[in-house]
């Protein structure tokens, strides 16, 4: 038999029985569609950290003050074992470092903010000029903080966008005498609206130069230094630098912890590929199982059609043309399954994107191609023994069941 | 020349312990554009033998020679060729395929044989002519009458030219009107040169052939062709 007439043959006879066909295509579609949809949402989590983290800056390496993890007990660390606090001069000394093109020192603390006879309570960073790119904000009124030496700090202060809200309300913020704690500080830039970022809520802070901070908290030590790598290539130069150069100024001890935000990404990733990959296996588990569904409707179509097989047998079909008419017609329910799965899974995907417009649920590539692939192959596979089961059937006896 | 040659031919059934023979020491020769109805009671190995006959049974012993050629020792796909090209099956219970319409029924088999849209077409509408079917051309079987749905029939069969016709009680499932209409059309195709062989319980349209026979415990219990004239 002619391909074009084994395609047709087999068309007619899937819709012969339309509600068996139907339920078959559903299976199958219900399968890719769980491995659509399923995927998507894994990928879409990864993806919202990935750029959750990724909004905290680019080529980012930070420092905190103190050694994590731990190397067994030392007794020369029992001597010593207070860490040096980081300090501005630490921070300052990182610009010479080559592989760095931006240091941003980080002092944090809260204090009460008021204008106007209204009070409320903020975060408190203290930073200079440079914090502001570093962390992608964004200034949308006046400007960042000015270039000026870190250790003579200015009287000004870049507010969030809530805080301008809150204290002037439609009136103009940038210009404006606000308290600070008891200093009197003047409001030079209002950042952009950006929501929630990694546990700082960026509409809610002040922003103030880092020696105004340390003399308000009455400090002079650093909460983080930000340190902002030349290109991502050098992000561990810049770590091994960063790390060289605090390890002198510490007389020699490693009491600093430096962390790439490549890291945490490359963990976040990894962890959340994984957890994607693991969803998509339980959704191919649905696959596996429309599969057997396709092979137990394609056997009741071989007993169903006993008589036509016999009859096909009869005009002079070989073997070979009536497994490949039972074959072209499994994977003609898993194909068309196989499409309508992906276009609702596509359709569900789309649906969480308008539910959740934060979340990119995109399923993968590979999934899509794995999902669909999966399903035409499952077809196939679990239509071969139903096939040969007819091309196998005794033509005497096939004649006979009519 | 003979179309067919059956010697010695048995076919043994196993139905439980016991052994059926449905097939005895079996030797036959129809020659080429014969009429033959082969008749007997239920049992006496008539459709075993039509079944041998079509090449959908193959026999425990004996040969069986068509057209010259020993087709019980080939290969079941070199056996599905010569039931494409050189059988026709009619049947009592017409074995249409029933989401087919009736111009697609009777290209099956020149489908099956992978014969051109083109060609099938052509000859399907010369078909459909010759049977007086023309405007039943895209009714299903359902959409048919008894005697539409054998003439169908009888259509699909001879679509490939087959040298051979074999009708297993063609009129069995028709009125008397009906069915001779379909015994008329058969013994038409016998007259243009086509060998028929009908399997039939009923005396009347056995007697219209020109060789009779008559089976019994699966041998030849009469044959009109050596009947003492």
């Amino acid at each position: 038999m002619r391909l074009p007439d084994t395609l047709r043959f087999a068309r007619d006879a899937a819709t012969g029985y339309p509600l068996r066909t139907a339920l078959s295509v559903l299976a199958m579609s219900i399968g890719v569609a769980a491995v659509v949809i399923l995927t998507a949402l894994g990928d879409g989590a990864r993806r919202y950290v990935v750029g959750q983290f990724s909004s905290i800056g680019t080529n980012l390496v930070i420092v905190l003050p103190g050694r994590s993890g731990t190397g067994g007990f030392n007794p020369a660390n029992a001597i010593t074992t207070t860490p040096r606090d980081l300090t501005v001069d630490d921070a300052g000394s990182l610009r010479r470092v080559p592989a760095v093109s931006r240091v941003a020192p980080l002092a944090v603390g809260t204090s009460e903010i008021s204008f106007g006879g209204k009070l409320r309570e903020v975060m408190v960073a203290g930073s200079t000029a440079e914090f502001i790119p570093i962390r992608n904000f964004t200034v949308v009124q006046g400007h960042g903080l000015p270039e000026e030496d870190w250790n003579r700090g200015s009287s000004v202060a870049v507010i969030g966008n809530k805080i301008r809200e809150e204290l002037f309300g439609n009136a103009p913020a940038v210009g404006q005498l606000i308290r600070l704690g008891d200093r009197r500080l003047r409001v030079v830039g209002v950042l952009k609206p950006l929501g929630q970022g990694l546990g700082m809520n960026t509409d809610e802070l002040v922003i103030v130069p880092v020696s105004l901070a340390q003399a308000m908290f009455n400090s002079n030590t650093l909460f983080r230094i930000l340190v902002e790598a030349r290109s991502r290539e050098a992000i561990p130069e810049a770590k091994a630098q960063v790390m060289e150069i605090l390890k002198q100024r510490h007389r020699g001890e490693e009491d600093v912890t430096v962390i790439t935000q490549d890291a945490i990404l490359a963990t976040f990733d990894k962890l959340l590929g994984a957890l994607t990959l693991g969803v998509a296996g339980i959704a191919a588990i649905s696959l596996a199982v429309a599969g057997i569904l396709v092979m137990n409707v394609m056997l009741v179509a071989v007993t169903q059609r006993t008589g036509e097989i016999g009859l096909l047998k009869a005009l002079g079909a070989t073997a070979r043309t009536i497994r490949l008419a039972f074959l072209a017609e499994a994977a003609m329910l898993s194909s068309v399954g196989a499409v309508v799965g992906y276009l609702l899974g596509q359709l569900g995907a789309f649906a969480l994107r308008q539910a959740f417009p934060v979340f990119p649920a995109y399923p993968p590539d590979w999934a899509v191609i794995a999902g669909l692939s999966t399903a035409l192959a499952t077809g196939l596979l679990f239509g071969v023994m139903p096939a040969r089961r007819a091309a196998r059937l005794d033509p005497v006896q096939a004649l006979m069941k009519h | 020349m003979a179309l067919i040659e059956l010697a010695g031919i048995e076919r043994v059934f196993q139905l439980g312990d016991s052994e059926v023979h449905a097939l005895t020491a079996l030797d036959l020769s129809i020659g080429t554009g014969e009429y033959v109805a082969v008749m007997g009671p239920s049992g006496s190995g008539k459709s075993t033998l039509l079944n041998l006959l079509g090449l959908l049974d193959r026999p425990n012993a004996g040969t069986y020679r068509l057209e010259g050629r020993d087709v019980t020792t080939l290969s079941p796909d070199e056996q599905a060729r010569v039931r494409s090209e050189r059988i026709g099956f009619v049947f009592q219970s017409f074995h249409l395929v029933p989401r087919l319409t009736a111009a697609e029924n009777i290209a099956l088999p020149m489908t099956l044989a992978g014969i051109p849209l083109k060609e099938r077409n052509a000859r399907v509408t010369k078909a459909l002519a010759g049977f007086g079917l023309e405007n039943r051309a895209d009714h299903r079987p359902d959409q048919l009458s008894g005697g539409q749905r054998q003439r169908v029939a009888i259509a699909r069969a001879t679509i490939m030219q087959p040298a051979l016709i074999l009708a297993d009680e063609p009129t069995g499932n028709l009125d008397r009107h009906t069915g001779e209409e379909v015994v008329n059309l058969l013994e038409g195709l016998n007259a243009s040169g086509v060998t028929l062989i009908v399997v039939t319980h009923d005396p009347t349209m056995g007697a219209r052939a020109r060789r009779q026979i008559v089976m019994e415990d699966g041998r030849v219990d009469q044959d009109s062709a050596h009947a003492p004239a």
